[in-house]
């Protein structure tokens, strides 16, 4: 596979990654959702995890350098499906991702997506809405 | 086997029926105890079936050293015999005896074969002594280490259950910690913890140490990891419990609790995440 | 201690690195270790094995399966003939890095934390060798 596949579903694109990423293909994800970000004018960006195995600091440098473009595009960004066996992991690693949001699933993430991405519409009234 | 004039001790197991016939009769002299624990049948069968792997390992040149390929079925069939005893509970000696208790038959067959020569039969009954020894050993060996396999799984047992992750709330999980926590417990925790999060679904898992008595460095640093982890996976975790002692500990180890959310008591720590989920608790008028 | 079998691996593409993840953790797998273990010591390999593709112009991965008394482990060794390391103490320091900062400069002492025995040696000019173990 030459390109993870980026899926827009609404207002945000979704990217779930499914195989045993080599370096290349995790620099290759990195242009490819800037591309898209801006074509299709998207609010949000989704990465779900649930695949990855591993979590190493160059696929961790990765995920923080895609939020942190796509901040500066004016998106958010939510990484969802993180296994407790990576998890544990990275934070034995030493890798903090404290400039990324989580949620549990895609589910979770989405809910999550839209309060960020509304609560940046209406500027001013940023508080912790975090209705059920 | 240096002395071994070819075939003694081949020629004894022609009288295979007898071997076993006196054999069966030595191990139950020694189990008559335990005739609740292993059928006649049974022995008879496994007896049986060792002579018939015992007897071709016997009529190769070595008898000396068990851990050649030519002794592995023997060994094989010694093992499995060795760990089922263990498991249905005779003592080490009782399950060695198995092995041990072949010597006398053997004995007698020998001074019938070769009893005329006195050098002949002290040379052939040495090396059975040394074979059957060896073999005995091996049993208690593996004996030995199925009773070491059964405890370390009966200790898993243990510390799955003494490490509950319980529901509180639709989205609410909770540990309730008990007792000494160890690194190792720590650590069956903290990943049971995570796993029922993503079992589950639940944004919010409460860690109470209300019953922990002292909290050391490592086991302080597990708790924190376990938040970050937690967090990593897109849940938050609220640390409940804390006593002023361990409090007053915490700070003096220099741990930072800064990023986490703790809170005196579990219902403390309860009402604030059905807050943060947007609950409203009300007493009606 | 005896070795109960060993496989060398080559390592100087990052397609390499996914075989060596790879046959890390089936070795891990068939040894029993648990999830976390193993996913512990797949990520310690791919960072030693990223530096050494990265910054040692590549070299091999050997992977062993140990036997110690009663306990079991897997040992992977990295070994490359390259630029080496100067300083080590200052190379296991988290946020070292010398490149353009490929990862976060927790290859080293992040791999360090992950596993039970590490060990280093590195001659500049010569080359580094990276072994790490797990132990069950």
């Amino acid at each position: 596979m030459d390109h993870i596949p980026i899926i827009k579903v609404g207002e945000f694109l979704l990217v779930s990654i499914q195989v045993d990423m080599h370096d290349r293909l995790a620099m290759r994800l990195q242009d490819d959702l800037t591309t898209q970000l801006i074509k299709t004018r998207a609010q949000g960006v989704l990465i779900d995890i649930s695949s990855l195995d591993i979590v190493d600091s160059f696929i961790g440098r990765m995920i923080g350098n895609i939020a942190s473009m796509m901040s500066i595009l004016g998106a958010e960004t939510v990484v969802v499906g993180m296994r407790p066996a990576v998890a544990i992991t990275i934070v034995e690693l030493g890798l903090s991702l404290s400039n990324v949001r989580t949620a549990l699933n895609v589910d979770k993430g989405i809910g999550l997506l839209r309060v960020l991405v509304n609560s940046i519409g209406n500027e001013g009234s940023r508080h912790d809405n975090y209705q059920k | 086997m240096t002395t071994n004039k070819q075939g003694t001790i081949e020629k004894i197991f022609v009288h295979q029926k007898e071997i076993i016939d006196e054999w069966l009769h030595e191990q139950f002299a020694a189990l008559s105890a335990r005739q609740d624990l292993i059928s006649e049948l049974d022995l008879r069968r496994q007896s049986t079936e060792f002579l018939a792997l015992f007897t071709p390992a016997c009529s190769t040149d070595n008898l000396t050293d068990i851990t050649q390929s030519e002794w592995k079925p023997v060994l094989d069939f010694l093992g499995s015999v060795s760990r089922s005893r263990a498991i249905q509970g005779f003592s080490p000696s009782e399950t060695a005896t198995f092995v041990f208790s072949l010597k006398q038959p053997l004995f007698a067959r020998l001074r019938q074969e070769v009893g005329a020569d006195a050098v002949l039969l002290a040379n052939e009954l040495w090396n059975t002594t040394v074979l059957i020894d060896k073999l005995g050993l091996y049993t208690t060996e593996v004996y030995q280490k199925s009773r070491e396999e059964i405890i370390k799984h009966q200790q898993a047992e243990m510390l799955e259950l003494s490490t509950p992750v319980v529901k509180l709330w639709e989205g609410i999980l909770a540990v309730p910690l008990i007792g000494t926590l160890d690194s190792v417990r720590t650590q069956v925790v903290m990943e049971n913890l995570l796993q029922s999060i993503v079992d589950t679904g639940s944004s919010f898992a409460i860690v109470d140490i209300t019953g922990v008595p002292t909290v050391d460095t490592m086991v302080a640093q597990h708790l924190l990891k376990t938040v970050s982890a937690a967090k990593l996976m897109g849940a938050n975790c609220i640390i409940s419990g804390i006593r002023p002692q361990i409090a007053e500990s915490m700070v003096h180890l220099g741990l930072e609790f800064s990023d986490v959310v703790t809170k005196a008591t579990l219902a403390d720590a309860l009402v604030y995440a059905l807050r943060q989920m947007g609950f409203v608790i009300n007493k009606p008028a | 201690m005896t070795i109960i079998k060993s496989e060398v691996l080559p390592l100087f593409t990052d397609d390499d690195l996914v075989k060596v993840r790879q046959a890390v953790r089936a070795w891990m797998i068939e040894q029993e270790f648990s999830l976390v273990t193993q996913t512990k010591m797949v990520t310690a390999s791919s960072e030693l094995g990223r530096n050494m593709v990265v910054y040692g112009g590549g070299g091999c991965a050997r992977l062993e399966c140990l036997n110690d008394f009663d306990r079991r482990g897997i040992r992977v060794i990295f070994e490359d003939q390259g630029p080496g390391i100067a300083d080590i103490s200052q190379a296991l320091t988290d946020g070292f890095t010398t490149g353009d900062g490929l990862g976060l400069g927790l290859g080293l002492g992040g791999a360090k934390r992950l596993v039970n025995d590490f060990e280093i040696w590195s001659e500049p000019g010569h080359g580094t060798r990276v072994t790490i173990t797990m132990w069950k």
